[in-house]
């Protein structure tokens, strides 16, 4: 329905996305098309600039995370101690952190150590970041693979459906429901899924997705099976409103139109016309879903004490574990762009109309 | 809504105001947005006068830790051994308080920028719009976490951090909703006028962008309740042992087997406030488009 479209969560215009290419959306649809061979070295130049765009947004993202841990007024090593620090304590770890140099300085020294690999020591556990988070990037980055696996597809044939059979009975009740739980706060349907599945009503599942250390999480499905799920009930709702709104964009536009007209079978229509022309927004929302689930595995890992990277940073920001809060600062922002940057570019390549605009 | 199904004279700046408020009556009609009116009124109604009508102080030990309902404490008493239903009434006023400043302030900050940007054009607009994207590259709740890492929560920073990753979305949708306005012929007799331009922006343009604007605002308003809850769930409110929903929610999680009060109350609350604010916006949404496919044949 054309109100839904202006109903924010679903335009896909609008994505939660660092790099989301306004510029190159904001265009009026049908610009002109240059010559093949320009079209070409104009693909080439979008994904050189788009690339350049994410790694300015990522250095800016980088002083914006070292600015709100390290420079803002107030004392790391203070915070880090707490008051009743002994001044030998406190120097000892101004010592350590290296907070003497020039703000500039140690910027920089940490920008150089990011690129090289060089992540730092945790405060709290006297260990290498890297080491500390080798095993929690393999278990977060298998529950987001698992869970997008399940909400891609979800939510793909949800938003196609709803609009296939727009206005009638499954679109209303669907709409109702993914309105409801689009709206629900991640960590409400984790606690709500606890309650109804392992704790009060029924005990099929376990309530805590324990990993022994070098447990990998696929040895173990039924400790998963409650994350993932949180993961895609949270996610799916919004990315099928958005799949929802540009399949009814497609379905009532001129060539489908035709298509119809011309006698065409209905499942002729969807799959051969509409489907096609659906495809960039597909892609839009493979991204907008891995962009949720970076995010949402912050708190969703938490509700479970899933031994990932959200539950690390969780631990990392109650223990003012700096350096740590740093490296996962940068890491999940960088999926997030990366995952928006391959949405973009993508959206141009599988939309001809599109390319012209470059 | 008779005056709004028509085209004002394009010079006519009144249409917008006339239109939010037809839009507004709209959507008043409409179910949805009263279903969801009465959940905001009734949650918040609960958070305002809950600690008047709390039996015991949410600080106060009642009975032995996780014990069951019992006359002393009807719905049992938390981890601490603090009464769960007194604990529950005084513990919505920190969420909703704080999310609705941090709304208001992203939603005040965004469309101000928005404005600014569509209004000024060229090098500012590209300028703030950029800018705007970098605080876009973070997932909405990572600004918050980390700006609490070297200082802790306090009320100011988790307000500060909500407002500004509400900001740049509200922003996005003001902008796109200005754009088309600025071109307008009224806009460009009042600036013959010689009014000044801040004037122009808030009389002119702004009444215009007020249909989106709204929209945008009671979506952000719904996900700053849930930033702000998860970030007490997370263990991060500003007081940490404090009555409020979300620690509520932290604290008793791990005997929600014997004692699930503590956990189902105050997530039953969370949860139907976000869809109460969540069902406003859609009703919202849905008059003004209503509002704008009456105008076109078919």
């Amino acid at each position: 329905m054309a109100s839904a479209r202006s109903g924010s969560p679903e335009r896909p215009g609008k994505v939660p996305a660092g790099t989301a290419g306004d510029e190159a959306r904001a265009d009026p649809p049908g610009a002109p098309r240059g010559p093949a061979r320009r079209a070409r070295g104009g693909v080439a130049r979008f994904l050189l600039r788009r690339a350049l765009m994410s790694a300015a947004v990522l250095a800016a993202v980088s002083a914006v995370v070292f600015a709100a841990t390290e420079a803002l007024p107030g004392d790391p090593a203070q915070a880090i101690l707490g008051r009743s620090a002994s001044p030998q304590a406190l120097a000892a770890l101004r010592r350590q952190l290296r907070l003497n140099r020039p703000v500039l300085q140690q910027y920089w020294d940490w920008i150089a150590g990011l690129l090289h690999g060089q992540l730092g020591m945790s405060l709290a556990a006297q260990e290498p970041v890297t080491r500390l988070l080798a095993d929690r990037l393999v278990n977060s980055g298998f529950l987001v693979l698992v869970a997008a696996a399940f909400s891609i597809p979800l939510s793909v044939a949800l938003g196609c459906y709803a609009a296939w059979r727009r206005d009638r009975a499954f679109d209303h009740g669907s709409s109702i429901v993914l309105l409801v739980l689009a709206g629900l706060p991640e960590f409400v349907v984790g606690v709500l899924a606890v309650v109804l599945l392992a704790t009060t009503v029924l005990h099929v599942l376990p309530a805590v997705s324990y990993l022994a250390p070098g447990q990998r999480p696929w040895s173990d499905p039924s400790a998963l099976a409650l994350p993932v799920a949180t993961l895609v009930i949270a996610v799916a709702p919004y990315v099928a409103r958005v799949m929802r709104a540009s399949m009814v964009e497609v379905m009532e536009s001129d060539y489908v139109e035709m298509a119809r007209l011309k006698g065409l079978p209905e499942r002729t229509v969807l799959l051969r016309h509409a489907l096609p022309n659906a495809l960039g927004p597909v892609f839009q929302v493979i991204a907008l879903n891995l962009a949720y689930l970076a995010g949402g595995i912050v708190v969703v890992e938490y509700v479970f004490a899933y031994p990932g990277v959200g539950s690390a940073l969780q631990a990392a920001v109650l223990a003012h574990d700096l350096p740590v809060v740093q490296v996962l600062a940068m890491l999940i922002a960088g999926v997030y762009v990366a995952a928006n940057l391959a949405a973009d570019v993508a959206t141009i390549l599988v939309t001809p109309r599109m390319r012209g605009q470059l | 809504m008779s005056g709004t199904g028509l085209p004002g004279p394009a010079w006519l700046p009144a249409a917008g105001q006339a239109r939010g408020a037809g839009a507004l009556r709209a959507a008043l009609r409409l179910r949805r947005t009263r279903i969801g009116l009465a959940l905001l009124a009734l949650l918040t109604a609960l958070a305002v006068l809950g600690p008047h009508v709390a039996p015991h102080s949410p600080a106060a030990f009642i009975a032995r830790p996780d014990s069951g309902p019992s006359a002393l404490a009807p719905l049992g008493t938390d981890y601490l051994g603090q009464d769960v239903l007194s604990r529950f009434l005084s513990g919505g006023g920190a969420i909703l308080a704080t999310a609705f400043a941090a709304a208001l302030g992203g939603v005040i900050a965004g469309v101000a920028l928005g404005l600014i940007a569509a209004y000024a054009r060229g090098a500012l607009d590209a300028l703030v719009m950029r800018i705007l994207d970098v605080i876009l590259a973070f997932p909405p709740i990572m600004l918050a976490l980390v700006a609490v890492a070297t200082t802790g929560p306090s009320t100011w920073i988790l307000i500060t951090a909500v407002a500004i990753t509400t900001a740049p979305r509200v922003a996005r949708v003001t902008r796109g909703a200005a754009q088309p306005v600025v071109v307008r012929d009224f806009v460009a007799a009042a600036e013959a006028l010689g009014l000044p331009r801040w004037r122009i922006v808030i009389s002119e343009v702004l009444p215009s962008t007020l249909g989106p604007v709204l929209v945008e605002a009671t979506l952000r308003l719904t996900y700053a309740i849930g930033l702000i809850a998860s970030l007490a769930f997370l263990g991060l409110a500003a007081n940490p042992n404090g009555a409020n929903w979300g620690t509520m929610i932290q604290q008793n999680q791990t005997a929600l087997a014997v004692q699930p009060w503590g956990v189902v109350l105050p997530i039953t609350a969370i949860a139907l406030l976000t869809i109460g604010t969540g069902l406003i916006g859609d009703g919202i949404a849905r008059a003004f488009a209503g509002l704008d496919r009456g105008r076109e044949p078919g």
